[in-house]
């Protein structure tokens, strides 16, 4: 059986698998169909300061292998969060990556900071940036597309919190130039990166000749943008082989469905892979990822998942 | 939370009942759980198909003793004509029972007395027979109200009159029972039996009827929602709908996990809409204006 181990920013997981963040909730629903502590880390909904009642509803439209959402960040906000929900998550002993928010980059290191007072501290394995959140400044434009705005969030938040607990920022790929918004973050102290969040889109209803998300656009997921994901990480990956950036660790999320599609991340530059969308459509799908990966890196006869990571880029093959 | 399983059901049968298609699935750990109100929420289109999400369906009735679950499915666009289209032996992924059930039993009367009134719209009607059984099982009156807009999208007439001890039908169109909607129909009949209880479940428009019509009786409805769900089991915050909690504040809150079964006069009607529903101002954590 081969080892399962990933290695990301000091962070030792079990095994690569992870949910993402907005598709597993809190813990408490999926862990009805499945202990959540087997995954490397659960990746929770991105938390705000305050509570939000996010978008009114359509929110969602199924699209050809693929679905929009317009949620909005609904959430119960840090408080509620750092006294419920993390220590919910500690009882079941899953190792929790914090997903995290605000619309300036002062409220971004509030909810850090407050996070960091949670009873259950010791869970947290780490946090997730989601800088695909509008910047209040720049009159709800996203972080994600300015690496300038970007990089003053990131500071924000490591500046925020101790240097043992590894900073990921979670980058969009609705951007010219992703290498350059992935070094501004890097710059900034981000111990590695999450790549991809959803990428915009939208449907219009014919029959009602209007929009037909309430929020106008949504985020378009699952395995429709997995091509997206897959070049995301190789021009990251292939960026840090180039020196062109610190090499840093790549959570890959896109797509993913099966231990295949798990093994096509990894090839492209991930050491670890988030599932979202394929967990709609199966409760189970982070926990049936991880077992097909297990049973695929054993029939290809790969002792570690370590050596997959980054597999198919030429340096890795011909250093 | 209750109990829920992931289960791959066989289909035993499916029967044409007049617009609709009645399948009777084997998921025995589904149909130990289950109970009136719940749904499952099935994949469609097979392993290769570029249809993710789970299409929902209220449990039309539930046999623990050989393991049954049967619901009753309107072909709507492509993901429910799949399901019509599946024949005996085929199988189907189902996660169940999802959501509250219906509340029971009912609150006596000033006589001691407990009686209700269950009311139906097209497929709607689909899971308040079993309901109806459940409820007469503990000595209550039921009575029974189905609409539809014409006689062949009206389901379980048939049914109706065995499991209640009065049944009313109204069509749009007037091709079977009397023409109108089953708002017209049931102030008298919650007059005249003296229900504290309404349940209802169908389109919006007629929980909002029933909703209205509960109040002017004095009784209480208990509404079973069917809004867009991507997940069914609480975890995509897709399926929410503003609904005012015990502290007296509205929430957005999820209907597949705190539904689909709402005390009427909780849900904010006033924010539904020309298909839409909005965020109302005064909810918790509603966008305030010139913030996020
Ligand atoms: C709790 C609940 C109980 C239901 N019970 C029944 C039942 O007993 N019998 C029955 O025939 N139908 C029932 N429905 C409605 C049924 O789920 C939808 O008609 C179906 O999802 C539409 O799928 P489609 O592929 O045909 O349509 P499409 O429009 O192609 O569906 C696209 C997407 O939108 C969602 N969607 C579209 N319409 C609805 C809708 N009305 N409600 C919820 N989601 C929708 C689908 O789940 C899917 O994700 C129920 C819905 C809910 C939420
Ligand atoms: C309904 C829904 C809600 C999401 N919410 C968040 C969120 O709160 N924060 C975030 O960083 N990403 C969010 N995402 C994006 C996912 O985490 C993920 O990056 C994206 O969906 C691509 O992966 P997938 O194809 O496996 O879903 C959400 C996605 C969906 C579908
Ligand atoms: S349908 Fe996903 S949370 Fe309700």
């Amino acid at each position: 059986m081969a080892d399962l181990t990933a290695s990301l920013a000091g962070l030792t997981l079990p095994n690569p698998l992870m949910t993402a963040s907005g598709c597993a909730a809190n813990g408490k629903e999926l862990h009805r169909f499945f202990d959540i502590s087997r995954l490397g880390a659960f990746v929770t909904k991105t938390v705000m300061a305050a509570p939000r009642s996010g978008r009114g509803t359509p929110r969602m439209a199924e699209t050809p292998s693929g679905m929009l959402n317009s949620i909005g960040l609904q959430g119960p906000g840090i408080d509620a969060f750092a006294d419920e929900d993390l220590p919910w998550l500690a009882s079941v002993g899953a190792r929790v990556l914090v997903s995290i928010a605000g619309g300036t980059p002062a409220e971004f290191a509030q909810v850090a900071t407050r996070l960091l007072a949670s009873p259950a501290v010791t869970a947290i394995a780490g946090l997730e940036v989601n800088i695909s959140c509008p910047n209040v400044a720049s009159r709800g434009q996203v972080f994600a597309i300015d690496p300038h705005a970007s990089a003053q969030v990131v500071a924000a938040v490591r500046e925020a919190v101790p240097i043992h607990l590894p900073v990921f920022a979670k980058l969009s790929p609705d951007v010219t130039d992703l290498v350059t918004v992935a070094a501004a973050c890097l710059g900034a102290g981000a111990d590695g990166l999450t790549l991809i969040n959803t990428t915009l889109g939208m449907v219009i209803d014919t029959d009602r000749m209007r929009p037909h998300l309430g929020g106008i656009t949504g985020g378009l997921s699952g395995p429709a943008i997995r091509p997206i994901a897959v070049r995301a990480i190789w021009q990251v990956r292939s960026a840090m082989f180039a020196e062109r950036l610190p090499t840093a660790p790549i959570i890959g999320v896109g797509g993913v469905a099966s231990g295949r599609d798990a093994l096509e991340l990894a090839a492209a530059g991930a050491s670890a892979i988030q599932v979202g969308t394929a967990t709609f459509h199966d409760p189970q799908a982070p926990a049936h990822v991880l077992d097909e990966l297990a049973l695929l890196l054993d029939a290809r006869g790969y002792a570690a998942f370590a050596d997959v990571v980054a597999a198919a880029h030429p340096e890795r093959k011909h250093p | 939370m209750s109990k829920v399983a992931h289960e791959v059901a066989r289909v035993l049968s499916s029967e044409p009942a007049g617009a609709y298609r009645h399948l009777v699935l084997a998921a025995p750990t589904i149909a130990a759980y289950a109970a009136p109100g719940q749904f499952v929420a099935a994949t469609v289109g097979g392993p290769t198909s570029g249809m993710l999400l789970r299409r929902s369906f209220s449990i039309h009735a539930a046999d623990p003793a050989v393991g049954t679950v049967e619901i009753v499915v309107a072909a709507h666009a492509a993901g429910t004509t799949w399901i019509t289209q599946r024949r005996p032996g085929d199988e189907v992924d189902l996660v169940g029972p999802l959501g509250r059930p219906f509340p029971v039993p009912v609150r006596p009367g000033p006589d001691g007395r407990t009686s209700a009134v269950l009311v139906g719209g097209g497929y709607g009607s689909a899971p308040l027979f079993w309901l109806a059984r459940v409820l007469r099982a503990q000595g209550t009156h039921v009575e029974i109200v189905l609409g539809a807009a014409s006689a062949d999208r009206l389901f379980g007439v048939d049914l109706a009159s065995a499991v209640a001890d009065a049944v009313a039908v109204t069509t749009d169109d007037g091709s079977a029972g009397t023409r109108g909607w089953v708002s017209d129909v049931l102030p008298e009949v919650l007059t005249r039996s003296g229900a504290s209880d309404v349940y209802a479940c169908g389109p919006m428009a007629m929980l909002k009827a029933v909703t209205d019509a509960a109040a002017a009786a004095g009784a209480i409805a208990h509404v079973a929602v069917e809004e867009a769900m991507a997940c069914g089991v609480g975890v995509c915050m897709t399926c929410v709908m503003p609904v005012v909690g015990a502290d007296g504040r509205t929430r957005m809150v999820r209907s597949c996990l705190d539904g689909p079964v709402f005390e009427g006069s909780r849900v904010r009607w006033d924010a539904f809409g020309d298909g839409l529903c909005r965020v109302p101002d005064d909810a918790v954590g509603a966008p305030q204006v010139g913030g996020h």
